[in-house]
């Protein structure tokens, strides 16, 4: 599936899109949080506080209990500040 | 129901955008504008780079435009939010909501500007005048409690 970053998530993590092959085994949102947090600092310095940020599935908002199932993109981001 | 959801980098006329909204239209009896702008925090900022994912940013204001007309009689609507590179004193958002009527031209374009805030995905970055590196902009818990008011206040049911 294709991960995207945005605003200080993106810093962070040094990218604004990867491509990601998370295994069977990771089926929510927040098992792909702990799952990306492992690949590196970069990443664990993005989620240092997971309430902080933000996940949408698709396009759309999701809480992180959301199960992934066959989403074709995911997104993180900090709170939006739009407007 | 007329709408126009547009996202864009280049600055906006506001008062032509509404005109053409409206233009040729005599079924509607109020029309209700909020534009904003972007600041200078007294002289400390060159301006704002807003961050957007667009492809999520269009589908979340249609939702949320979906929803207005679904709660109120409204004749027309439209948004039209920026990103990228904004100086002091340009526009940054665009929200009119014209209808029959007052209320629901008030309450429309207020529900649209609450989620826009809330849901649709921009990201301010701050750009400074003294030279240091900008900052993110925090959300504001002001803005979570103004869009709550909607899920208690549904408008036409």
């Amino acid at each position: 599936m294709k991960a995207r970053y945005f605003a200080w998530v993106r810093e962070r993590i040094g990218l604004g899109e990867e491509e990601i092959a998370p295994p069977a085994s990771v089926t929510t949102v927040a098992e792909l949080v702990v799952w990306l947090k492992r690949r590196g600092e970069n990443y664990a310095a993005a989620f240092a506080d997971e309430r902080a940020v933000r996940a949408a599935l698709d396009r759309r908002h999701v809480k992180p209990e959301q199960p992934i199932a066959s989403a074709k993109e995911i997104a993180f981001f900090p709170p939006m500040t739009g407007g | 129901m007329h709408k126009i959801v547009r996202l864009q980098k280049t600055a906006f006329d506001a008062a032509a955008e509404v005109a053409s909204l409206t233009a040729g239209r005599k079924d509607i009896g109020a029309l209700v504008t909020f534009t904003g702008h972007c600041r200078d925090e007294a002289g400390a900022l060159a301006g704002l780079e807003i961050e957007v994912y667009p492809e999520m940013a269009e589908a979340e204001i249609e939702r949320v435009a979906y929803e207005a007309a679904r709660r109120w009689p409204l004749e027309a609507l439209l948004v039209i939010h920026r990103h990228g590179e904004i100086r002091p004193g340009e526009p940054i958002v665009l929200v009119a909501a014209a209808a029959e009527h007052r209320a629901a031209a008030f309450a429309a374009a207020e529900f649209l500007m609450d989620y826009l805030k809330t849901a649709a995905p921009f990201w301010k970055k701050t750009r400074r005048n003294d030279g240091h590196p900008g900052d993110w902009v925090a959300a504001r818990e002001e803005d979570d409690v103004a869009v709550q008011k909607w899920q208690t206040a549904p408008g036409k049911s």
